[in-house]
């Protein structure tokens, strides 16, 4: 069975909630306790039917003022597939945890109410999603039952988005005709819309090919740390331990360290005693080498003709997560990159990105919370880093405010800075 | 016509979670100098210490358990832990709930329906300042209840120890940050993607020990608001209440006062895995009392710097 991990974005109005709570409930993921506390809740509230959306709320505070404040992690699963959705609310407040949401996301889901049609927030949405490089996107046209499930309609919103979608990057997109409060095509196909010969909800989410999407070309394997029993019995045990982020491994492979530049060879790969004959994203594992050489955390492992950019000068895409600090040239913040931890100075702030519009504002001088910009930075030491399109792993970052410790910055590396 | 199939490079569900938490757990100990790894003997602390035993094999555990001890064990938990610890040559640390109300520092609850569970919260904190710890990590998983559905991996605490659901750090990709200053620290939970039955998979698929509550025994239990509580002497009988002697499994291992056990004839590991796809209630609403004081009893506790 296979994970796969996708982000909902649309707020409550688009029904969101209603349909997460459809897909829980249609799978069976949601029990009697809990389907019994949403019915006392909703009862008390005076609401007329059983509001699956009461399932999603979380704290106190979002109870209390009816909004969802924070990205929620949801779980069901069928005989094919494991899900995790990251729930993310849609206001536009809100791009700092769809960002957060989408950044590990295979798939992303956004939600069209059928009589409103694609929206700003439909296209900030959409944008995020792509610019996170999140590899499938479905557009759910929820609330199909409003508009008499009428063909047209659905048509008419798919075309318009189409055209949109056109200005991004966008690997996979499909398009779904739904209605989340009556169940039509979301877990079991929709009677009354006999003109859709797609798939449903469920069966789209239980069947994309998602192996693909990871990189299995590049190796890539930063160290985390250094396994050395030293103990009598593993006298001469010593191994790197990490998570491969690209590429696949296999004992007698020959590979270049970064920073050194020394190449050897793999003498073995293994976990917790079981020797492995690959390893590949998202495996962690211990690599040994052939020959002894130096190599500590924040190296990084690969093939000696296709390693990653090194480099400190950076050009890359900043969304700025902190509520209580812009993000402005000459800023000095800590930067973490793969396993490697270092100073980063930001040296220039190209334009700030509108992402309503896509317009590129080459004037603003700072960016502030949710606001996506393009930079340049300088780091202190080297970072072995890939373009974010061709690796999302090794071509992220974040960003941290040295006198606060808070995550402030999110970083996709759009390459080396010219 | 044979046709030979493309290498597929597909990770099961449970090989992608291992993976992570093992990701998860060697990033806090290379960057962390004092963690410590929480281990009531329950088996979601079971698959975590396991996760950790494999994370860095062969060399041993790089840091301590702690048991945050109400004094209200099973006993044959505490002969569980007991035995885990021996075989691994691990460091215990027993925080104790006694210890801490017999210093005056935490008051008893009274009455027939007293539990410790929120008690634990001040020998907790407690042996974090005592011992320095600055990362703890906890087996909590995402699926267990609302509060934690929105708690980061890598879960920040001030210097008191509290949770603050409304300024959390943003957790994006895999690059967690561990950095804080001294006197705060950082509740981690490897486990936050596995669900119930994600857990008992791995059980069976990884041979993992568990106490043996956790299996179908004869016990004598007496009804309480639904559920099947374990008669002990640390739980007061309510008038009208009797003891029954039934055929029970726990499917949470906490406290003895607030922890029910479920009817059940499973004594394998399959059949418990069965047991729980058909179940149509969640684990702590079939056997945890201390959630069921209000909605938000999960997100109080934690505020203060429960688990």
């Amino acid at each position: 069975m296979e994970l796969l991990r996708f982000a909902t974005a649309g707020s409550v109005d688009d029904g969101k909630s209603t349909l997460i709570g459809r897909l829980l409930y249609d799978t069976k993921s949601i029990l009697e306790d809990q389907l019994a506390a949403v019915e006392r809740t909703s009862r008390a509230r005076g609401d007329e039917y059983v509001n699956l959306a009461l399932l999603l709320d979380g704290l106190k505070a979002e109870r209390e003022q009816g909004i969802t404040i924070d990205v929620a992690y949801r779980y069901f699963s069928t005989v094919k597939r494991k899900f995790i959705i990251a729930d993310t609310p849609g206001h536009l407040q809100y791009t700092r945890n769809m960002v957060t949401g989408a950044s590990t996301a295979d798939l992303a889901l956004i939600l069209v109410d059928a009589r409103k049609g694609v929206l700003e927030q439909t296209r900030r949405h959409a944008f995020i999603a792509s610019l996170l490089r999140v590899p499938h996107l479905v557009l759910c046209i929820n609330k199909m039952d409003l508009v008499g499930f009428d063909q047209a309609v659905f048509d008419n919103i798919r075309e318009e988005f189409r055209q949109f979608s056109m200005k991004l990057d966008v690997q996979d997109l499909s398009f779904i005709p739904i209605s989340a409060l009556g169940g039509d095509n979301v877990v079991s196909r929709s009677d009354k819309m006999p003109w859709y010969e797609g798939p449903t909800l469920l069966h789209h989410l239980e069947n994309v090919h998602i192996a693909s999407d990871r990189n299995l070309i590049h190796v890539r394997f930063p160290v985390q740390s250094v396994i050395r029993p030293m103990s009598a019995k593993y006298h001469d045990y010593r191994a790197y331990a990490g998570q491969v982020l690209g590429g696949v491994l296999r004992p007698g492979d020959e590979v270049m360290v970064m920073p050194s530049g020394f190449t050897t060879r793999i003498r073995d790969i293994d976990l917790a005693g079981k020797s492995l004959t690959e390893a590949f994203p998202p495996m962690s594992v211990n690599v040994s080498l052939a020959e002894e050489l130096d190599i500590s955390r924040g190296d990084m492992l690969c093939r000696p003709g296709n390693p990653p950019t090194s480099g400190q000068d950076i050009d890359a895409m900043v969304c700025w997560l902190s509520e209580t600090t812009t993000l402005q040239p000459g800023a000095r913040l800590a930067i973490k990159h793969t396993t490697r931890m270092a100073r980063a100075k930001i040296n220039q702030l190209h334009y700030r990105l509108d992402v309503n519009t896509l317009h590129r504002d080459g004037d603003s001088t700072q960016l502030k919370l949710n606001e996506i910009g393009r930079v340049t930075l300088r780091t202190t030491v080297p970072l072995f880093f890939d373009e974010y399109q061709r690796n999302r792993y090794t071509g992220s970052f974040i960003l941290i405010d040295e006198a606060t410790n808070a995550t402030v910055g999110a970083g996709m590396i759009n390459g080396p800075a010219a | 016509m044979l046709v030979c199939c493309p290498v597929s490079y597909e990770l099961s569900h449970l090989e992608a979670l291992e993976a992570e938490s093992i990701f998860i757990i060697r990033e806090v100990a290379a960057e962390l100098d004092r963690p410590v790894l929480l281990f009531s003997g329950g088996k979601d602390s079971a698959v975590m210490l396991h996760l950790a035993v494999k994370a860095f094999a062969p060399a041993p555990l790089p840091f301590p358990l702690m048991h945050v001890d109400t004094g209200h064990n099973f006993p044959e938990v505490l002969q569980y832990r007991d035995t885990r610890v021996a075989e691994l040559g691990a460091r215990l640390i027993v925080a104790s709930v006694q210890e801490a109300i017999d210093g005056g520092r935490v008051a008893e609850e009274k009455g027939p329906r007293a539990s410790r569970n929120r008690a634990q919260t001040v020998p907790l904190l407690e042996a974090i300042e005592k011992h320095q710890f600055n990362a703890v990590f906890g087996g909590a998983r995402r699926d267990e209840e609302k509060a934690r559905a929105k708690e980061r991996v890598f879960s920040f605490r001030d210097e008191f120890g509290q949770w603050d659901p409304k300024n959390q750090r943003p957790e994006l990709w895999s690059l967690y940050n561990a950095r804080h200053r001294r006197g705060e620290h950082l509740r981690v939970f490897p486990l936050s993607n596995w669900t119930e039955l994600d857990i008992w998979q791995y059980i069976d698929q990884e041979k993992v020990a568990l106490p043996s509550i956790y299996y179908s025994h004869r016990r004598e239990v007496f009804r309480r608001d639904g559920m099947l509580m374990a008669w002990s002497p640390f739980l007061q009988m309510l008038p009208g209440e009797e003891v029954i002697t039934a055929e029970v499994r726990f499917r949470t291992v906490g406290d003895m006062t607030c922890t029910a056990c479920v009817e059940s004839s499973a004594t394998t590991v399959e059949q418990v895995v069965n047991e729980i796809r058909a179940s149509r209630v969640t684990e702590r609403g079939a056997s945890r009392a201390d959630d069921k004081f209000s909605e938000t009893a999960m997100e109080d506790r934690k505020r203060e710097g429960y688990f």
